[in-house]
């Protein structure tokens, strides 16, 4: 549960549909979630997902419960995503499919390196180091398992 | 003294616990995804299908033969494995859930981020992912975080033309959009009491705009008799004096008609300082007033009169809609100008039938108007039933008569 990433900074408050718009749901072409990411915040975004580490603000994910956002940013190649907060159940989706997700309040520079360690609970940027809020022991399994698919299959 | 979700959960706020789910549902938008998870985990243990329901509702009838396809194999899945399920046209998830099949009590658990909307009945209610989903096909249980608890303190009476929708986007607009994140509301005080349920299942569907887990009032008389109505027997559940982690007092006299301006559900501003914006649409539906009062409503406003702009009704259920043409208020909507849908979703979440174009502005009795989910380029403002009816038959925001 380590990992490091180059920033792209977001706002706040970025819902899920801004993450993956309704019309892409009729599929389930992962591939197809992963080209239209964030296409409707700014189309230019999804090229860049590869080795990002997104830092945004407050309620990351918030609204609909659509896992398609979470499996979105994993298939574009997001390594995590850092924010003060989460939207519930985009904070459990992106657990679920092995999608590390950071609770800090983060200032973001474009561009600078971020590392994290979800298990020693920092995250690093900027050449300064945070405390994050730990994640449950119950969620720390399943995303070592990768998701809780292979947290299931582990546990059969 | 114990919150209704500590009571429910049977543990205290922050604590994790393993729970049985008594009722679980997805509809066709993420049970294609949960069957998926559910299939990669091995797809051989399934928990008594008895409480896992599948609910056709977000692309109905489907608009393309990918979606048909889609919505095949899952039907086929929820028939031959003996889940409960509901094709389409009977009716949105939400909406046939708590036409008394959820009970007070209860934990209940949707694929869809309004499950929140059956705290009204006294239950631990909310939403989850398709992979959660099918890990509770599986074993019958999930985990959950006991929340914290918003007390939403309610009193007063509302007058004029306020509604419940009125109330909820104004409790939101005070919350914001994640003023209730990781936590539950509790709607209590004098007036949650005198609430009748639809009123109730308006307030909790937008728990979830705030961020909350879920929103929940206490079952009480009124949740008795609707729920008797329905073939149940169940008990009120008393109230206890409990720690929240905040309190909002609303008096609900100060309440006044209100719309939420795109693209945020906690932007509110009153619907006279928004007046005479044109429009060109207007959707009256969804999980938050797609009722038969709410149809019932709008057509006391129109019946007689044509509709100026176009508009778009689409009732929650077939159980609505068979009863808006059993009274008559179906041919008024007809009559006066209005497109009928199939029960369903409609055009919520932007997939189809009725979904707006670049540049168009819709009102919409929904509960979200974040940017082109309805349609890119278009925008959403959020309102009352009442105020639907005003702005229909003028074609622009028009706030609505004292009824």
């Amino acid at each position: 549960m380590q990992g490091s990433g180059t920033a792209i900074c977001l706002g706040t408050d970025v819902d899920t549909d801004m993450i993956i718009a309704g019309r892409y749901l009729r599929t389930k072409d992962r591939g197809i979630w992963a080209e239209h990411v964030f296409e409707d915040l700014d189309s230019g975004l999804a090229g860049r997902m590869r080795g990002a580490v997104i830092v945004a603000g407050k309620n990351f994910g918030c609204g609909s419960s659509r896992e398609q956002a979470a499996v979105a940013l994993k298939e574009a190649g997001v390594i995590a995503v850092v924010a003060p907060s989460f939207g519930r159940i985009f904070f459990r989706n992106g657990i679920n499919v092995g999608l590390p997700l950071v609770e800090c309040h983060l200032p973001c520079e474009a561009g600078d390196a971020v590392r994290f360690d979800l298990a020693n609970g920092w995250v690093e940027s900027g050449g300064k180091r945070y405390p994050v809020r730990p994640l449950s022991p119950r969620m720390q399994e399943i995303l070592r398992a990768g998701g809780l698919v292979r947290y299931w299959k582990g546990h059969r | 003294m114990s919150t209704l979700s500590e009571r429910i959960l049977g543990a205290s706020a922050g604590e994790y616990v393993d729970r049985k789910v008594n009722r679980a549902y997805v509809h066709d938008g993420t049970g294609v995804l949960t069957l998926e998870s559910w299939k990669s985990m091995g797809g051989d243990r399934l928990a008594d299908a008895s409480h896992l329901y599948v609910l056709f509702d977000h692309i109905t009838p489907a608009n393309n033969s990918t979606t048909a396809t889609l919505q095949h194999e899952l039907r086929e899945f929820a028939r031959s494995s003996f889940l409960q399920f509901s094709d389409i046209g009977n009716g949105i998830c939400h909406q046939l859930m708590s036409e008394g099949i959820v009970l007070p009590g209860e934990v209940v658990v949707g694929a869809d981020s309004h499950s929140c909307t059956m705290g009204a009945f006294g239950a631990f209610a909310t939403g989850v992912g398709a992979t959660d989903m099918a890990a509770i096909w599986m074993t019958g249980e999930t985990w959950f975080r006991v929340p914290a608890t918003i007390g939403v303190h309610l009193n007063g009476t509302l007058g004029g033309a306020a509604e419940a929708k009125d109330l909820a986007l104004t409790y939101v607009g005070k919350l914001g959009m994640d003023g209730g994140t990781y936590q539950a509301l509790e709607f209590i005080g004098e007036s949650a009491a005198v609430l009748g349920m639809d009123e109730r299942l308006v307030l909790c569907n937008l728990a979830v705009e705030t961020g909350a887990k879920t929103g929940m009032f206490y079952a009480d008389s009124v949740t008795v008799k609707y729920l008797a109505g329905r073939g149940h027997d169940v008990y009120p559940q008393v109230p206890e004096c409990c720690d929240y982690s905040r309190e909002l007092y609303l008096d609900l006299a100060d309440v006044v008609p209100v719309v939420a301006v795109p693209p945020r559900v906690d932007t509110i501003k009153m619907v006279r300082d928004l007046a005479g914006l044109p429009l060109d649409q207007v959707f009256v539906g969804t999980c938050t007033n797609g009722r038969y009062s709410d149809l019932a409503r709008f057509a006391r406003v129109v019946r007689g009169r044509k509709v100026a702009v176009r508009t778009l009704i689409v009732p929650a259920s077939r159980a609505v809609l068979a009863e808006a043409i059993r009274t008559g208020v179906l041919a008024d909507l007809v009559e006066a100008g209005c497109t009928i849908g199939s029960p369903g979703c409609g055009p919520c979440l932007g997939a189809h039938m009725g979904v707006i174009g670049e540049g168009e502005i819709c009102l919409s009795t929904a509960n979200r108007n974040f940017k082109n989910r309805m349609g890119v380029g278009g925008e959403i403002y959020l309102a009352s039933v009442a105020t639907a009816a005003a702005s229909a038959l003028s074609g622009e925001i028009t706030e609505p008569e004292v009824p």
